[in-house]
Parts: structure tokens; sequence; C-alpha cells
């Protein structure tokens, strides 16, 4: 997001509140076009584009970041309100349309929180501010004599003013540029368990997902899209699909060789969506197939591996890792190897398009409506201003709905077809046609002194980069993309990290918690090998891993802490009973991870009855700072340990021929109920700043349940998924 | 014509008759409540009761649902309107997108078995894939409706 500017002053807009002073976040006049609709009755104070306070007291505080689930409109808005001392029941929450003017709104990277907390508290403290003049000038009192309480403006006498009831002065006012945060022990909404504003919704079936978005003469559209990644279309024969009931057009989409361009293909148009299903599967394509169609995931690992079994490019080093394995008295060597993953959240892409001249207006689930409405844009060659991009809720995104391609899609049908229309993916296009999480082969050398230390540490990995997605033929990571290997916060004196290279076959995507699940992996059971080796326990020896206290070495203003690495480590084993008679067959491994900026640590107890693996209790503890939300942060780890379980259980993408092997949930299969765990969460209670929430619980996982295996069995498994081994 | 009983309201439809019963309520008649997931029977994000029973409406045929009682997530029924209830109060849903499912697959079993044990529950709520993880909430939902069943 941009900062919050003062930019200068403007006066009043169209009647509509004044935007003034220094917390409108663009300098554009229209900034509150959105809600010149709606106010007709009452009147209304817009003292900034989050903030809309009506003359009847209900509240209207605007999302500029997506919900899928991490209740971000329950957590930022809560912070708005909790600075202005307003009352949680009369606000409803609005969502913010993509647009450069709210700052950004890309909804990835666990950063909504950490980035938007300060600005929103003085979103709040300023309404308030102004709330507050604007009682003393009613009262001729001075501000010094009034204070904001649940709602009301409060004078010493006794007396007292609802905020609506202050709208009309407040909206002659000019928002003050600098005010007073709240101190954190005064806080009401922050750090309590709200409940996310839209639990009715969401159980009782009214919630709009983006496939639920209906408007008048909408049509459904499925799109037949080459198997192989970036083929076209030779030819088509539409006459069995036009055969179909209801379906009543059938079009090319073209193959955009971009980021977020569509994978292009052939689009049915019916009046349903089943029909839209039947009048593709009723196609015959004809492919150019390219250059991606020899493309076969058993060959690949292979060659990947050699990349990472010679010596790489080096992107750190410090001490002399050869002198270190010279003059050691043990060294240990592994190699790990994960498969690529599709996000497949449980609402697959889809988007309603309805483009009328050059103009197009937008309806979609989507993490990244700045870059979908920029996407749309260039598509139509029109200006930005002439598209709208709606955000609906998202039925999950975990980073496949940050990629607005099958909007883009959607636009280009709505095109052809000159009426509005909905783009809905099956779950096999979902599963076949993803941004897939890369497929990684990565190994790691360690050095021993006879007392047990670490002295040498060399990781080395191949896995083809999310670059390629953007710059075609980008075969090495991005600087990023080594940082959770370069970072490891190990206090080794000698160490080396290096990347292979590694050609991209498939479109490579961000999923939830990105290059940390292959990092995570490797590092966490590497040094759980290096532990038994050494002959220690592996907590203790992972705790002198880490090492003596210090914080990162790092321009970046957040740093990691080793002291809370190990303390999140100590805590969860203490949690989980650690150390302490497990039932027979049980046992525990560990996980300690830095990622997002928040330290996190996982305990996870199984057992092995029969060769079939059973996952009893998961322990977790976070420090991510500030806790905005302690039940949601709890549920986001209770989440990211189901999912880390599916993807150590079951996550396996394979391409032969170019073609994704896996099709739907017999295949490409998830956690259920019948095998989650006891989840136990600690959220440490910190004054820090908030740092990422939604990704950081998912890397611990699967290394925690390998290592847990290998406790209980003394098995070691160092490819995933874990149904390879035949053990779920 | 086919006619179709949904949520006590009687549907006049006139459809290919081998079109599933997602596609006729979400597309045709246009609740969209009951939501597509998987259109294999694997996820269970599509569940309704049929007479009762909660089926995966993506896997049913909309002409064999003459003279059924269907029941959407925008329905009432028995236990339907008290497990919401406890979903609200112990914050289950996530996105959100796969709990009308949950909600029809856990009406169906409580309306069947008022008391379920650990392994009812698990085994019953195993037809159901909650992406975002929610599995331990729902459970716990469903436990707290059956207290509440008992003491009311």
């Amino acid at each position: 997001m941009e900062p919050i500017k003062n930019i200068s002053r403007r006066g009043f807009i169209k009647g509509i509140g004044l935007a003034s002073g220094g917390l409108v976040l663009a300098s554009t006049v229209y900034s509150f076009s959105k809600f010149e609709d709606e106010a007709e009755v009452i009147s209304e104070f817009n003292p900034n584009l989050f903030v809309q306070l009506n003359s009847d007291g209900s509240l209207i505080l605007v999302a500029s970041r997506s919900e899928m689930g991490q209740g971000v409109r329950t957590s930022l808005t809560s912070v708005i309100a909790d600075e202005m001392e307003a009352d949680w029941d009369k606000v409803t929450v609005k969502q913010a349309t993509g647009d450069k003017k709210y700052g950004n709104q890309n909804t990835d990277g666990s950063r909504s929180v950490r980035t938007l907390f300060q600005k929103m508290r003085q979103m709040g403290a300023t309404v308030k501010s102004v709330l507050i003049t604007s009682a003393a000038k009613s009262w001729n009192v001075p501000e010094s004599e009034c204070t904001a309480e649940n709602h009301f403006i409060v004078h010493t006498s006794g007396k007292k003013i609802g905020f609506g009831e202050l709208v009309d002065i407040a909206k002659t006012l000019e928002v003050p540029e600098k005010v007073k945060l709240k101190s954190p022990k005064d806080f009401k909404y922050i750090g309590k368990n709200l409940p996310s504003i839209d639990v009715e919704s969401l159980s009782n079936g009214s919630a709009v997902f983006g496939l639920d978005k209906r408007i008048p003469n909408m049509k459904f559209a499925a799109i037949k899209r080459c198997p192989v990644a970036h083929g076209t279309v030779k030819s088509f024969d539409k006459t069995e699909a036009l055969k179909v009931k209801g379906v009543v057009d059938v079009v090319e989409v073209p193959m955009l060789r971009k980021a977020f361009g569509p994978l292009g293909g052939v689009a049915v148009i019916a009046t349903n969506t089943w029909a839209a299903f039947k009048g593709r599967d009723a196609l015959k394509v004809e492919w150019d197939t390219g250059a991606n169609d020899s493309y076969n995931s058993e060959a690949y690992m292979k060659s990947i591996t050699a990349n990472v079994h010679k010596p790489g490019h080096v992107e750190k080093s410090i001490g002399n890792i050869e002198s270190a394995f010279q003059s050691s008295n043990k060294s240990v060597e592994a190699t790990y190897r994960l498969p690529h993953l599709a996000h497949s959240p449980m609402e697959v892409p889809n988007a309603v398009a309805s483009v009328n001249g050059n103009t197009c207006e937008v309806w979609a689930p989507i993490q990244s409506p700045q870059a979908a409405r920029r996407e749309v844009a260039n598509f139509l060659n029109t200006e930005e201003a002439n598209v709208t991009i709606n955000v609906t809720f998202l039925g999950g995104g975990f980073g496949r709905k940050a990629k607005p391609d099958f909007i883009v899609e959607a636009t280009a049908i709505s095109k052809a077809i000159n009426g509005p229309v909905q783009v809905v993916w099956s779950r096999e296009d979902d599963i076949q046609h993803s941004y897939y999480h890369t497929v990684s082969s990565q190994y790691l050398k360690g050095a021993l002194d006879s007392k047990g230390n670490v002295t040498g540490w060399l990781h080395r990995f191949a896995l083809p980069t999310i670059g390629s997605t953007f710059t075609p033929g980008k075969n090495l990571p991005q600087a990023w993309e080594a940082r959770s290997a370069k970072d490891v916060p190990y206090d080794v004196p000698n160490m080396q990290i290096e990347t292979g290279k590694a050609d991209a076959h498939v479109r490579i995507g961000w999923l939830r918690s990105v290059i940390n699940i292959p990092h995570g992996f490797a590092i966490n059971v590497f040094a759980d090998e290096l532990a038994h080796v050494a002959g220690k326990d592996p907590l203790d020896f992972r705790l002198n891993l880490i090492g003596r206290d210090r914080i990162q070495d790092t321009k970046d203003p957040y740093k990691y802490n080793t002291a809370k690495l190990k303390h999140v480590l100590k805590t969860t084993a203490k949690n989980a009973g650690y150390g302490k008679p497990l039932p027979e067959g049980h046992a525990i491994g560990l996980a300690v991870h830095y990622s997002f900026y928040s330290h996190l640590a996982a305990a996870v107890e199984v057992s092995i009855t029969d060769g079939s693996l059973k996952v009893h209790k998961i322990n977790m503890a976070i420090d991510c700072g500030t806790a905005i939300n302690k039940d949601t942060i709890t549920a986001q780890m209770e989440g990211s340990a189901i999912f880390g379980m599916s993807l150590a259980f079951y996550g396996k993408i394979t391409a032969k021929d170019g073609a994704i092997e896996q099709s739907n949930f017999h295949d490409y299969r998830m956690t259920r109920m019948s095998q989650a765990p006891d989840i136990h969460v600690e959220v440490i209670d910190s004054n820090e700043p908030p740092t990422g929430v939604g990704e950081p619980g998912v890397p611990i996982i699967a290394p925690a349940i390998v290592n847990a295996i290998f406790k209980a069995t003394g098995k070691r498994y160092r490819s995933l998924p874990l149904s390879d081994h035949g053990l779920v | 014509m086919i006619t179709l009983k949904i949520n006590g309201k009687e549907h006049q439809v006139d459809v290919d008759p081998s079109m599933p019963l997602l596609w006729v309520i979400r597309d045709i008649i246009g609740y969209t409540g009951t939501k597509f997931g998987c259109g294999k029977g694997l996820c269970g994000a599509c569940m309704v009761l049929m007479d009762g029973t909660a089926v995966n409406s993506c896997q049913m045929p909309v002409s064999a649902m003459q003279g059924r009682e269907i029941i959407t997530i925008e329905g009432e029924t028995e236990n339907l309107q008290a497990l919401q209830k406890s979903w609200a109060e112990l914050n289950v849903p996530q996105c959100g997108f796969c709990q009308s499912g949950q909600l029809i697959t856990s009406t169906a079993m409580l309306n069947n078995n008022p008391n379920p044990s650990e392994e009812d529950i698990n085994s019953n709520m195993s037809r159901n894939i909650c992406r975002c993880g929610t599995y331990t909430r729902i459970k716990g939902a469903i436990k707290h409706c059956v207290e509440q069943n008992n003491k009311s």
C-alpha cells in the first residue's frame, strides 16, 4: 500500500463529506463514488476511504483485502472500530473493488494485517478525533473534556451524544493530520476473539461466492484447454457440442503467453453449467501441444536431482564449507524430493464478466483485484477506469486466486459473445491447469565435530522458479526464493547455499507458504537426521543448533530472533508432553521455522500400526507479534495443520507427456475428518508489530510428521507424499 | 416437465432428465447455497437432504427426484437451524464454501442418530472435504449442538 499521504486540502467533494487532511489514500476526487449511489436519505461522513459513518449511527467499514477464510474482513475492520471507539454491533463491512486508491490489495504473502494494522489504527483514531471535535463544538466545551465511548462522545458533565448525530457537524470539519493512538491496554476488540462478521452468511448459504454470482442474461461457459501447458488450438469441430441441449455457442479463447494470460482453448457457452460441461465433452479439438509435451515427472526428478548432486550456483557462503567437511568427525548427507502441488480451493476458479463496448464489469473470487483490473483493461485495450472488479467471497484461495487468468478468460468470452458470462472451471480443470507449486530436489550435507556440534551446512536445491511464469526461460530461483534457505537461523560457522538449474514445463505459482514448503521440509528433516547421527535428543540438538540468542542482521525491518524461535520450540514441546511417557508405539516429531516474519514450531504425535500412519496430536506455537484476533490465529493454525497433513499424506501432481495425471479428489486426495488429529495452538503474547499468520503454519507440519515417524520406527522418509511409501 | 419439491415449495423444470439435481438447484431454480466442488460425489460440497438422507446432488439425475422431499441449506428442518447456531457459536467457517455441505451431512446424521459417538461423527463427516481444515471446529460444533439438544 502506498503510504498514507498528506494531500493538499481539496475542500468538500460533491456533498459527500470531506476529503481533506491526512487520510485520503489517493488523490482522485472520485474516491468516494462507490458510496454516492446509496446514501439518498441519510447523511454520511466519509473521513477517509475506509470509513463511512451514517447519521443513523450505522457504520460502514471497507475491507480492501479479499476474504478467503483468513478472517480479514473482521480483523482489519475491528482495528478501525477499536480506535474509533465504535460499537461493533453497528458495523457492516463493505468489500472494496479493485482500485489503486486503496493501496496494495494483493491478498497474499500473509501481509494484510502486518502492513495495514497501523494504517487502520490511524484511520479509526482520526475519525474519533473529528467526532470529539464535533461534539465539543456543538456543546461549546473544550475538546479535552470529551471522550469517545462505545459509539458516543461523552462529556465530563455526563451528557453524551451518539456518533450518528455528529455526522452533520463532522462533515464540515477538517480531518486532523496527527492523532494519538490508543494504548494497547485499552484495546477493546484488538486481541480479543471477535467471531467472523460473516459467520451467519457463511453458515446459511447466503454468502455470495464468485460461483454464486448471477446477473441478468448471464450465460455459463466451460473451456477445453490443451492438456499441455501453453499448447494451442490447431482445429476444432463444434458440431456435436452444439447439439447438446442448452448449448448456445462455441468460441475460441486465445492463448496469451504472459503470467496471468489465459491458457486458451475452446469455450462452450450454454444456458447452464452442466450443459456447458456436456458440450465441452462433445467438442473435438486438435492441439499443437508445443514445447512442453515431453515433460515427464519421473525423468524430470532425476534430472534436477543430478543438478543438486554437483556444484551449483553459490547463493551464500560463510566460513569455508570444504574445510569444514575435511575436518569433520562425521558427515551426513541426504537428498529430499517433493512433487508439484495444486492449490485446489474448494471453490474452483470462476468469474463473471460483462463486457459492454470498451467497459467491463467483473465479479470474481480474486486475491489480486488490481492485477485483474489491469489485465482486463490490457485485454480490452481500454483504460483501467473502464473496468470494475467486484470481489466476491473466495471459497479458498491459497495463492491460486492471486492469478486472474480465469477473469481474462471470462472477459474474452463475454466480448466474443457480446453478453455476460460466467466461466466455470471443473475440478479436473483446476487440478490439471493450475499454477503449480514447484517440484523440488534438495541435497544437504552436514559436518559434525566430535561433540556432535554442527560445523558445516551445505544446502543445494533445484526447483523450477516462479520467475519462469513471468519470464519464460528462467531456470534459477529468484533471490527471494533462496531466502528461506539462506536465512536459516542456525548457528553454524561454515555454511553454503547453492542452487541448481531447473526448467519449468508447467505454470509455476505460489501456494500457501510457497518456497517454505520445500525448504522447511528439508531443513527440519535434515536437522533431525543430524541429531540422530550425533546421538543427541532432537529437541536439545535443535536448540543447540539455533544457538546463541541473536537477532538477524538485516536491513529488513523484520528480523528473526533466535530467542523467540527457541521459545516457540520449547513451548510447543512442553505443551505436547515431549520427553514424557507416551502410549506404546507413539512418538513425537518436531519442526521449527521462521517465515512471513513469524516464529513457529510444531510437535506432532504419531503412531504406526500395521504399517498404517495415524497422526494423533498436533501442537503448534506461534509468535506473530501483536495478536489482533487470537481465535482467528488459532483457526489459521488448525487449518495449516490440516493443509500440511494433506500435502504430507497425499500431495502429488505429476505430468506424463506434458499432461497432468491427477484429475479429482480420488487421486489428488485431501485429509478428512476421520484423520483429523487433536490440534492445540499456543499464541505467544507479544506487543511487537504483527507479522504473518495465514501461511507460516503450513511448512512445519510435514517435517514434524516425518521426524515423528523416524522416532517411532527408525525409518526415514525423504520424499513426499507418504502415500507413495504405503503409510496412508 | 419435472416437478421438484425443494424446501417445501414445488418447482416445475423443463430440463434434460439426466441433468444432476445440483445444477437444477443452482442454475435453473437459483438456490446457490448448495455448492459445486468436484462433480464426482467425492467432496460433499453439494450435499442436500433427500427424504432426510444426505446425498451428493451432483450425482442425482433430476429425473429421479420427482416425489422426493429435497431440503437445501436455505431450507428449514429438524437440527439444521440448531447446527447453524452452533456453527456460529464456535466460529466454525473459514472460507465457508464447504460449510453448506458439512451442515447438511451433520443434519442428516443427527436426524438419524441424536447422540453420535466420536466414530459416528468421523465416519459420517468424512464424506465432506474442508480444504481450510475446519474439522476440529465442525466436530466441536456438532458435539455442542448435541449437548444443547439434550438439555432442551
